[in-house]
């Protein structure tokens, strides 16, 4: 296939092997990116809410370029009852800034620009093309990759993975273990298309206003998992994610249970008339900090959803895998510089920069959150999200009934359901793991 | 099954290039399948795995979406083999 030796090979062209294959090609290495998808991002899933920051630390100009769907200048957080929903709502006019911070976007779209910017730095990209194993020396350091193209051994000081969630490479090496069920959720997605002006009017927004809705309750049956309605310009993204494990126990099918995310009655009237016109599938690491691999060793750094680092408590991902990426890039870029080794011991650089970022900070301060969650799931996600809409509805429905016997009754039912020094305990919990 | 029904129907939105006679999931042949197997009749996004009539599972990967559950969930046990199809098959997200 290509004979010459590059500086380093990138292997996946989602936001992690992007954001590695820009920095290095920018500041002059010899840069191969590896991808198996036809063109870039025909592999990959998002929901898709993109943050400005860690682009804008690659291409400080992207918003000129890049195709980014609505600015949001509204977010919900909705709890799920089984006919009803009890909602949080911030909406804030200061997010129609000049430089607006999160924005929707569509992968498939935005990964493909993204990757004719790397080309343009230089870097070379061969698409259509799976990378089959890592090719190691004698003494175990990484020196090439193996594809399924004739004649595809090919050659570098340094691999980075950027596999994603789902990456072969590394556990075939025995770099890293592939993923438990317990640690990644299985999420589908569909995307629903209407004519713009349907999205504004009834999400209550103007010219590229955006509103994201992250649900979460009854809708998951108990398991640990989520649903969320995304805006795009003219389609809204809608997807639902529980975790493998909690499938593998549970009597109900990830579609079944997007349907019935669809059809509840806080939900239906927002995708009326739609045409839908794709469906897909990808799973989310949600193991966090405790489950984060080895991140370097001779002649490798891994990044993205690969090494896991993803923070599944606020759905952030694809800015941990561009900031991973970055990090990676200019940690061989300073070793190179140096003419230093692509050693373990010289790559550890990749992993100080890691942890002196927000990566490591935030996955580390919520380090407890996804196996509480997960041991409480029938709390969280069913008993609790029930008696939030019963005591809404107490609330609420004016019939004639004394307000302090509504209130006896809902506490009655708070303390029925889970005993005081269950929801006590269950509170200091959450507390403790949010801390 | 109404539900089975349905996820073929949203199959048929998607777009892909099948590497005809070149599966890239196989089960390893066997008598009465594992639990975990036998889940993913139902927990496959693609409705790729079904039971016969005499109670073994199989898969027909041609709808696969190359999420990787069934690998998390079978492959440690050797129930299965899982590889990504070749470069450039496989399903194509037009929007991802
Ligand atoms: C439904 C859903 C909703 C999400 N919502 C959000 C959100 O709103 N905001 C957010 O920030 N994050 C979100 N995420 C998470 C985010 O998508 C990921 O964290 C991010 O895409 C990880 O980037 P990555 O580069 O590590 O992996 P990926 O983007 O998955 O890229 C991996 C790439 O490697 C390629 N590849 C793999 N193996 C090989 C091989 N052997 N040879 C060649 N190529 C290979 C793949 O084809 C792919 O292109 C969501 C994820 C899902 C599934
Ligand atoms: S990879 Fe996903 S879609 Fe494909 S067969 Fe396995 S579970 Fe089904």
């Amino acid at each position: 296939m290509i004979e010459e030796r590059f500086d380093a090979i990138v292997i996946g062209a989602g936001m992690a092997g992007n954001a590695a294959a820009h920095t290095m090609a920018s500041r002059g290495l010899k840069v191969l990116q590896l991808e198996r998808g036809e063109y870039p991002g025909s592999k990959n899933v998002q929901g898709a809410i993109l943050y400005a920051d860690m682009v804008e630390k690659i291409i400080p100009n992207f918003r000129e370029e890049a195709p980014l769907e609505r600015h949001l200048v509204e977010q919900r957080f909705w709890m799920m009852g089984d006919r009803s929903h009890t909602g949080l709502q911030y909406r804030n006019d200061d997010f129609n800034e000049d430089k607006p911070n999160r924005y929707t976007i569509i992968r498939s779209q935005f990964d493909r620009w993204f990757s004719k910017e790397v080309q343009s730095q230089g870097a070379l990209v061969i698409c259509e093309t799976t990378v089959m194993e890592l090719v190691s020396d004698a003494y175990g350091k990484v020196i090439g990759v193996r594809t399924d193209r004739k004649g595809g051994t090919l050659f570098a000081d340094v691999v980075v993975l950027c596999e994603g969630v789902n990456g072969l490479l590394g556990a075939r090496a025995g770099l890293r273990a592939t993923p438990k069920p317990e640690h990644v959720a299985l999420a589908v997605k569909e995307m629903h298309f209407l004519p713009r002006e349907t999205i504004e009017a009834r999400f209550n927004l103007h010219g590229d206003e955006g509103v994201v809705i992250e649900a979460a309750g009854v809708i998951s049956k108990g398991m640990t998992g989520m649903g969320f309605v995304y805006t795009n310009k003219e389609s809204v993204s809608v997807g639902m994610g529980c975790l493998v494990s909690d499938f593998a126990t549970n009597n109900d099918t990830p579609y079944g249970l997007l349907e019935m995310f669809k059809n509840h009655p806080s939900i239906k009237p927002l995708l009326e008339g739609s045409e839908v016109k794709e469906y897909a599938a990808h799973l989310i690491p949600e193991g966090g900090y405790k489950t984060i691999p080895e991140l370097f060793g001779d002649g490798w750094v891994v990044c993205g959803d690969a090494a896991q680092l993803n923070n599944a408590i606020h759905r952030e991902g694809s800015n941990l895998a561009l900031t991973s990426g970055r990090l990676a890039g200019e940690a061989i870029f300073q070793i190179k510089s140096r003419k230093d080794a692509m050693s373990k011991q010289n790559l550890a650089l990749y992993k100080k920069l890691l942890d002196d970022s927000f990566v490591m900070k935030d996955l580390k301060k919520y380090k407890d959150m996804p196996a509480l969650l997960h041991a409480n799931s029938q709390n969280y996600f069913l008993a609790y999200p029930q008696l939030v809409s019963k005591a809404m509805e107490n609330f609420l429905r004016v019939d004639g009934t004394p307000k302090i016997d509504k209130e006896k009754a809902t506490i009655a039912s708070f303390v029925k359901e889970r005993k005081w020094t269950g929801l006590f305990g269950d509170a200091w919990k959450l507390a403790r793991a949010w801390r | 099954m109404s539900l089975a029904a349905r996820v073929e129907e949203k199959l048929y939105q998607n777009r892909y290039i099948v590497d005809a006679g070149k599966p890239h999931i196989a089960i390893r042949p066997h008598d009465k399948p594992s639990e975990n197997l036998l889940a993913m009749t139902r927990i496959c996004p693609a409705g790729c795995y079904s039971e016969t009539s005499s109670g073994q599972v199989e898969i027909t990967p041609d709808g696969c979406l190359e999420c990787g559950t069934c690998r998390v969930l079978c492959e440690a046990s050797g129930d299965i083999t899982w590889n990504y199809p070749r470069g450039g098959f496989g399903v194509l997200f037009k929007f991802g």
